[in-house]
């Protein structure tokens, strides 16, 4: 672990305390997770207390963890995985923080922590259907107008549910549904550890 | 008295000067903005959702067409995402090569981001020079890759290729004789880096040509000065980065300050604004191809003196050359297991970074130890940029918007992923 890292996660220990839920310094980056309950007040640290410095919000997005590896899953399912960037300090810093209710998830909006989280909690509820409680605007933003549904979720078909075309009875555009179905080409495999390794066979 | 209301105007999505298929509502107090809506979504093509359904390699094309003006930096945030993930390294000379062709695809962004926006405000001469030069750069893609647009070019452990000895040249035809294309062929006769060399000497004078014209131009300044100012602080609770967060006057230079690839090892200046409005954000844009420039010069120098490997010899994550893989069982079953399975990247999470001609462009990728990722994300500089629009355009005259969606220099592809 290079010396900014270890400072890093040494001064989020000090200023988040228990708050904190677990910290992770992996591949050279530094992944904490929080709570719900605390996930604002976290937030807010993060960027107030002088020895964290997180000023600029880069990215926030929605995570489905659902079908997640091999076996079927424990816990929430929805999180808001938020990238933070310190300028002054110049390190970076991930979020995480699972929503608790799988059929109803919610997140906390930080657009009054920083307002570029705007269009990223518009999308991630568009996309993914978590709500941001606090975000003054929060309306669907890629999906078409009139769009149901939320379709980054693990169990939303890659083709979808409808299709539009132009009817030449009706004269304008409608919506039907698909006619095509998904194809997979090469399926999705995860192996186990160390397969293929010579020296383990 | 008659009640007043503010006028609503729908702005695109087929307006020439909306950059693509941006739909912004405007409302008008007489010709003053009050509150701009941008409507975005309508090239959305779920990229991130198809992502997880195809192999890592097979999404490499797909990260060209997002930002469809600068390919190649997109698919450089990619692969160094999927590298880092499976701690491998890269080969120095792909590096290098990489690097140059980061730099070459900054100028084609910048030459094509000043032509239109010259054309956006009435300098229609601008685009036709812009485009001149871009056409050099475009063969130089195509010398690589096959393609003037759509590289996909870098790959997860190195670059598909090495540079070509030759460069493609213009053939005689009915309406050009041979001496008439011979003043063509003269760069062309030599290697792409002689080629890329007889540019860089060439291009800082056209710089100049192109400040002559739009510097000083008091049209220019008239339409560019004051207008869309955001302060240092504004840029950064709005998210800003690139070009933008420079114009604002924050020296911050992803290259510069968490170099990747071979950064820490070229000579360059990062340009910096002073007041933050478009006219700032113009100068520092053109400062930077002059940047770019003098680096595709270093790029140039090592290159010729460094032979050297352009991928990585892993066979579990490169394919194997062609003539290994026919005389050797072992070569030749990596290369079935890649082409059909794909490569294999350990469970993991990552977020990688590259300063894209249009500010920071991130890929976070969440990897369950599968063939193909678990989740995509792309943070695309545009979208946060372009998010700053009603900040931006607020109080200011309906010609302004026009110069304001220009000096963001936003893209679709990007945008709407």
């Amino acid at each position: 672990m290079s010396a900014t890292l270890e400072a890093l996660s040494q001064n989020l220990q000090e200023h988040l305390g228990d708050r904190l839920k677990s910290i992770k310094v992996a591949l050279g980056e530094v992944t904490i997770e929080v709570g719900v309950t605390d996930y604002l007040s976290v937030m807010q640290s993060l960027r107030d207390e002088p020895g964290l410095g997180f000023e600029e919000l880069i990215d926030l997005c929605g995570v489905d963890y659902s079908s997640y590896g091999h076996e079927t899953r424990e816990g929430p399912r929805f999180a808001a995985v938020t990238h933070l960037l310190s300028i002054a300090r110049n390190w970076r810093l991930r979020v995480r923080c699972f929503a608790a209710d799988d059929s109803f998830p919610s997140v906390p909006s930080v657009t009054a922590i920083w307002n570029s989280a705007d269009w990223f909690e518009r999308e991630a509820f568009d996309l993914y259907g978590i709500a941001f409680p606090g975000h003054e605007d929060l309306r669907r933003i890629l999906t078409d107008y009139g769009f149901i549904g939320h379709p980054f979720r693990k169990d939303f078909p890659i083709s979808g549910y409808v299709e539009m075309r132009y009817d030449p009875e009706q004269q304008r555009v409608i919506y039907q549904p698909v006619t095509i179905e998904p194809r997979e080409v090469t399926p999705r495999i995860v192996r186990e550890e160390n397969y293929g390794d010579v020296d383990n066979a | 008295m008659p009640e007043l209301r503010n006028f609503t105007l729908n702005f695109g999505p087929q307006h020439p000067a909306a950059h693509g298929v941006l739909r912004m509502v405007l409302e008008l107090d007489g010709e003053v903005v009050v509150r701009a809506d941008p409507h975005i979504g309508l090239l959305h093509r779920a990229t991130e959702k198809l992502a997880e359904t195809r192999t890592w390699i097979q999404s490499v094309p797909y990260m060209d067409r997002l930002d469809y003006m600068s390919m190649m930096c997109n698919e450089h945030a990619y692969c160094m995402a999927i590298e880092r993930l499976l701690q491998i390294d890269v080969p120095i000379r792909a590096q290098y090569i990489r690097v140059m062709f980061d730099e070459i695809t900054r100028i084609l962004n910048h030459l094509l981001w000043v032509g239109c926006h010259g054309l956006d405000v009435g300098a229609m001469t601008m685009v036709l020079y812009a485009f001149r030069e871009r056409e050099d750069l475009v063969d130089a893609y195509e010398a690589v890759s096959g393609a003037r647009m759509h590289a996909a070019y870098y790959r997860p452990g190195g670059v598909y290729r090495d540079l070509p000895d030759r460069m493609s040249q213009y053939q005689e035809s009915k309406w050009k004789s041979a001496a008439q294309i011979r003043p063509f062929n003269e760069a062309r006769s030599g290697s792409l880096l002689d080629f890329l060399d007889d540019f860089v000497s060439r291009f800082p004078k056209l710089l100049d040509e192109y400040e002559t014209l739009l510097t000083d131009n008091r049209i220019w300044k008239q339409r560019l000065v004051d207008v869309g100012i955001v302060t240092p602080e504004r840029a950064l609770q709005r998210g800003f980065s690139g070009p933008m967060l420079r114009g604002s006057g924050i020296a911050w230079d992803l290259r510069k300050k968490q170099p990747y690839e071979v950064y820490d090892r070229v000579d360059f200046d990062i340009p910096v604004g002073v007041t933050g409005d478009s006219y700032d954000r113009y100068l520092v844009r053109m400062e930077e191809m002059r940047q770019s420039n003098r680096i595709v010069k270093q790029c140039i120098d090592w290159l010729r003196q460094n032979p050297g490997p352009v991928m990585s010899d892993n066979h579990k994550v490169a394919p194997p050359d062609r003539e290994a893989m026919k005389s050797n069982m072992e070569e030749l079953i990596h290369h079935f297991k890649l082409c059909t399975e794909g490569i294999h990247v350990p469970a993991g999470e990552v977020y990688s970074a590259v300063e894209h001609p249009k500010g920071e462009f991130g890929v976070y990728l969440v990897s369950d130890g599968a063939n193909k990722p678990y989740r995509l994300k792309i943070r695309a500089p545009g979208y946060v940029h372009l998010s700053a629009m009603n900040e931006m355009a607020n109080g200011h005259m309906l010609a302004d918007v026009v110069t304001i969606i220009g000096s963001q220099d936003v893209v679709f592809g990007e945008i709407d992923r």
